[in-house]
This record gives C-alpha cells, structure tokens and sequence, in this order.
C-alpha cells in the first residue's frame, strides 16, 4: 500500500487562473479540496481611507479602479449616494445615459467573464470572440469620456457631457491598409447613438455565435454542469448577489425590485436559474447580455428623440457650462470654488445601491456635513463572493476550483479595494 | 426613489418598534433609509429576531466606523475672504508637532461612542432594508458579539472591522487579519492613523532581503476639510461679500 496523505498546495498569487491576485490555500486529501482558504489583499489600496481626504468628486476616480472591467457601474453606485444626500434629481436625458452605459458596462464585464472563464476552462476562442465585441464598446467609452477603461463620466447630478456627433475614426497606419479603414469606419460615419445602434442590431448574432461555441458544448457541460452548487438557502446566507444569486434560483435584481434611474420604465426581464450550479450562472449571464442590448437599443432610441440637458442646473454641485466659465465671473467663481473646495454634504448617513453586472455594488457614506467623506464603505460584491470559497469548493476536485473562480466572476480590484 | 419617507419604511419602523421594543436606543428615518442603534450586549438576540421574525435574510455589509475625529474642521469655515488661508496660526497643519505619545487619544473621547458597527440588512422575502448600529462599549479594547452564527457572510465582514479597526468579534472562527500584509501592525482606518501609514517597505541590496522603515514621505493636506454652518452647498458670492 502507498502511504497516502493530505498536503497543502498554494495556488497564485502569479497563477493566470486566479484573475489577479488570490492567493489561494489548498488543502487536499489527494486530488480532493478539504479546506479552501483564500488571501486576499494583495491589491488593497485603502480607497475608502484615501476617499476620506479628498473632496466628494475627486473620489469618483477612485471607483473606476475598484471594479476595473465594469467602470461605469461604480461610478454610479457612489455618485447615486451623493445625490441621495444632497437631495437632487438627475436629468431624464442623463438618467437614460446612465442606464445606456450601465448596461454596456454589464455587456463589457459580461463579455470579459465569458472570455476569461472559457480561457480558464479550456475554450481558447472564446477569448478573441469576447474581446473583438469588447473593442467597439471601449470605443463608445472613449467617445464620451475620453478614455477607454477610466472613465470618470459620472457625475453627482448627471454626467460630464453630452454624447458626441460623432465617433472617432480609424487612421491609415502601418497596421491599417485603405481597404481595412474603409471597412473598420463602416459603421463610424454618424454619432455615438448611431454606432450604438448599429451594434445593437450586430450584437445578438455574436451571443449566438457564443452560445453555439459553448452552451451544447460536451466538454464545456463536463466542466460547468453541477459544480459549485449552491441552494438559495445557502445563497442568501453566503450573501451572494447578482448573477451568483439568480443563478441559484431567487429572483432578485435590484434593477426591478428597487428600480433606479429609469429602469422601471424599460422592458426586460431578468433570467432566472435552477440548479444553482456553474453552468447556470454560464447560462444566466448569457441571458443578461441579451436583454442588456435590449436595453441599449431602447435607450438609443429615446436619446436620439429627446434632447436636453444631462447634467444639473445648479452650479453648487455641476461646474457651470464651460462658455458661460470664459464671460461670467460669477461662473468662474462657481467652478474655482467647487474644484478647490468642493461641496459639503449634510450630516447623516446614506447607502445607495445598484445592480452591478457582479451583484449589488453600494456605498455607505457617512458624512459629518464637511467637504469630504467621514468615511465612506464600499459594499463590494466579489468580496462576499469570494467568502462562500470555501463552501463552493469543498469536495471538488483541483480543476473544479478553476471553473469556481471563473463562475465567481472576481475581479480583485473591488475585492481588496 | 422617492424623496420622500415612504410609508413602507415608517410601517417598519413601528413594527420594530413593538416586537424589538427596549433593545432599540434610537430609531431614526433618514434619506428614506431606517437605522436603529441596539446595545452591544443585545445584538445578537435582535440579529436572531431580524432574521427569523422579520424576514431580513440576507446581511449585505457589515462595517467599522471610527467617530473620534467626527465633526472637526481643518478650516476655519465661519472667517471669509483669502485672509482665512493666511490666518491659521494654530498648528493644525504642522504634522511635525507630534502630540505626546504617552496620551490615550480616548481620554478625552465620550465613553462607548467612539467604535460603532454598522450593519446593513436586506430582506429579498419582503423588499425592505435596515441598518442596524451598534457602538462598542470600550473604546480601547472594543468588543462586539460576532454576528456570523445567524448570516454567514459576515464572518468576511468582520475579519476585515478586526483588520481595520480593530474591532474584537467575540466568538468568531476565525479572526485573522483579512487586507492588510502579513505581519501588519496596527489597525489603519482608524482616525489616529495616518494616512501616509508608519512604516515603508524597499528591498535592500546590502542586505539582500526586503527592509521595513518607519515612513519619509510628509502627510499634507491638499484640501482642508471644511464645515459650513448651513447645511449642503451655500451662495459662495453671498458669504464671500
């Protein structure tokens, strides 16, 4: 007889599997985990410490690097518990903006979770299919904020601006012949909605292109199908939201049972599963995506008929228009004291939540009635997740722990924030 | 969202208000959003009652909140005009003057207010949210019952208030530091400790091995923190005239 005993292994920090920096503890009898222990922190920056110095917008920077694929959402969550605090209803145009890029933020995050979980579980394609749909969205990021992935466009009482006529375009490059400009520019001759648009009439086909590599897939079924199970009893207790908590079977979405901006006003629905297990998850965020273009298109067909302003008309909270800064010195006035000193919140407490594409992302502030957050907490989804480790993994086999991670959806910026 | 107290919320409050009756301090509606304070000591009985009576099933984030430095001003915000900048003799921008190491920075703090836990709950069975808050009876070793008996999730919850805080979660498995580095010393969201942290971290050639060395960068402050007498944003051209 072998002798036969447990060990323990350490998988990451550095392991491309462990999307970022978990360090995981391994205990094993064989091939079988007995005990998972995660450590996490290796990427905590001390954002919430670091909020408590700065004034109230200076922090909106520091949400898009929480989450750092699905940008936009964070931005939201804080800037939604700063208008709750400061009493101001947002623009309709700019609640429509921000229901618009909620949901290509979900598309986006969405997209690079399929990607990276199919990487991890063996579907290399699916990787370059997930990141070709990525680059046109990052595009219509760029468009508005100027930058690809930090984006900053949220602000308390709208958004920075409004969305432009029209989308930049490709250059003739070393890379790019004239044949290539032609067909890359195609669908780039009008404004950001226009190209939106067309994306929204493409995008369907690709998710069916996904589903055709993946949902009847034998191997990617072996993998998925009936590991990391979860009950909606346990899910609730876990803590578990969004995707990880639907996919067990309970109904929740933040976007219909405590509607935000204008989502109660859209059509979709919410995909729901029923074993609770990865495959479900797989197939409920394959759903999200579809009715997350649904959204968009309705979104883009409002904003191409009702213009307006996007964000407030009070220049104690929104810098005034940048024209009026260059003649009026009570504007000028205006914006040096709100980029320099800011804008002082009531004193209390407030938590505002939203349906980010990992779960409920919110922000408790609470606020001594100064210029800066007294502190601020950021209720970040991978981090309950990422606690229900050990539960998930217990019993599965070494390889199972892979399509763990990858169902979980982590992204290690929010989770040691 | 309604900006105003909808009547499901004031429902809540006064049903609570009868079933949790003495172990609720103050109860108050604020930004549409119910918060109750319960003793330390009665916690973990209206964790269970929350629960098992009133439907709140899931426990969505439980926080440290450290008030010792609630409501101090780096600016004096009441003198007007540029002359405020010039002004401020007081040493509230020197970091060089330390103050002695020997005073407890609670001396002078009300007892049992310094350490609050703040919880946040959401019923998915009956749509609704709580914020249940709890202050810590000793402010230099503060305690809490651990609340992970009754929602699971918290036990991440309260290794990171351990971490950061400090806050001591009696008959917790598990209370080990959660963020910060192996071999942390000290508990950094609290408000005596400073923002640049104590110790900075390089790898020495000499030696061959990464140093630990009590920080060299200097704490600024870029922009004071300012209270306004009237609440929110005020008329800058009203009060700089």
């Amino acid at each position: 007889m072998p002798e036969i005993r447990n060990f323990t292994l350490n998988f990451g920090p550095v392991h491309p599997a462990a999307h970022g920096v978990l360090r995981l503890v391994l205990e094993m009898d064989g091939e079988v985990i007995e005990r998972a222990d995660p450590h996490i922190g290796l990427l905590h920056r001390g954002t919430e410490k670091l909020a408590e110095s700065k004034i109230y917008n200076q922090a909106i920077g520091y949400m898009d690097r929480l989450d750092y694929v699905s940008m936009m959402c964070n931005e939201h969550g804080y800037v939604m518990a700063l208008e709750k605090m400061l009493n101001i209803e947002v623009p309709i145009r700019a609640q429509y903006i921000r229901v618009m890029f909620d949901e290509i933020t979900r598309i986006l995050n969405h997209l690079l979770w399929l990607g990276a979980h199919a990487l991890d579980v063996g579907a290399m394609t699916m990787f370059l299919y997930a990141f070709r749909e990525r680059e046109d969205l990052m595009d219509v990021y760029e468009a508005v904020s100027g930058a690809r992935l930090h984006a900053t466009y949220y602000r308390p009482g709208g958004v920075y601006r409004d969305l432009p006529d029209t989308m930049p375009l490709y250059e003739k490059s070393r890379w790019h012949s004239d044949a290539d400009i032609i067909r890359l520019n195609a669908n780039r001759g009008g404004s950001v909605l226009d190209f939106l648009d067309d994306f929204t009439t493409r995008f369907p086909s690709y998710v069916d292109e996904y589903e055709t590599l993946l949902t009847d897939n034998r191997i990617w079924k072996q993998r998925l199908v009936d590991v990391g199970i979860v009950s909606p009893e346990r899910a609730l207790q876990l803590g578990l939201t969004g995707a990880m908590l639907r996919g067990s079977g309970v109904e929740w979405d933040l976007r219909k049972k405590q509607p935000y901006e204008v989502y109660d006003k859209l059509d979709f629905d919410i995909p729901v599963g029923t074993n609770g297990d990865s495959y479900d998850r797989y197939l409920v965020r394959v759903e999200e995506m579809r009715q997350s273009n649904k959204i968009i298109k309705q979104c883009v067909d409002w904003l191409n008929k009702n213009p307006g302003p996007v964000i407030l008309d009070d220049y104690k909270v929104a810098p005034p228009p940048r024209e009026s800064m260059k003649s009026d010195m009570e504007a000028l006035i205006h914006h040096f004291k709100l980029s320099t000193e800011g804008y002082c919140l009531p004193e209390g407490e407030a938590y505002a939540a939203v349906e980010h594409p990992k779960g409920e992302f919110g922000c408790y502030i609470v606020s001594d009635g100064a210029n800066k957050p007294y502190r601020l907490k950021i209720r970040a989804p991978g981090f309950a997740h990422m606690s229900a480790m050990d539960e998930l993994t217990k019993g599965h086999m070494l390889a199972d722990v892979v399509t763990i991670i990858g169902t979980m959806d982590i992204v290690f910026g929010e989770v040691d924030r | 969202m309604g900006k105003n107290t909808s009547p499901m919320i004031e429902a809540l409050q006064a049903e609570l208000a009868t079933s949790l009756s003495s172990k609720v301090i103050k109860s108050d509606i604020a930004f549409n959003e119910l918060t109750i304070e319960v003793p330390a000591a009665d916690l973990l009985e209206v964790a269970l009652l929350l629960r098992d009576k009133h439907g709140f099933d899931q426990l969505i984030d439980l926080c440290g909140v450290d008030y010792l430095s609630y409501g101090e001003s780096e600016w004096d915000a009441d003198v007007s005009g540029f002359s405020r900048g010039v002004k401020n003799t007081d040493d509230i921008f020197n970091f060089d003057a330390k103050p002695e190491k020997e005073k407890n920075v609670n001396d002078d703090f009300e007892a049992g207010r310094r350490f609050a836990v703040v919880i946040h709950l959401l019923s998915v069975k009956n749509n609704k949210r709580l914020r249940v808050k709890t202050f810590c009876e000793d402010n230099d070793a503060p305690m809490m019952d651990s609340v992970h008996g009754v929602w699971n999730v918290a036990n991440w919850f309260e290794r990171e208030a351990f971490d950061l805080f400090g806050i001591i979660f009696v008959n917790h498995p598990d209370l080990r530091r959660i963020l910060t580095d192996y071999g942390f010393v000290g508990h950094p969201f609290r408000k005596d400790f400073p923002l640049v942290g104590q110790v900075e971290m390089r790898y020495d050639e000499e030696l061959k091995r990464v140093v630990y060395e009590p920080v060299s960068i200097e704490p600024r402050v870029l922009v004071p923190r300012v209270i306004r007498a009237s609440e929110g944003t005020r008329d800058v051209t009203e009060a700089d005239n």
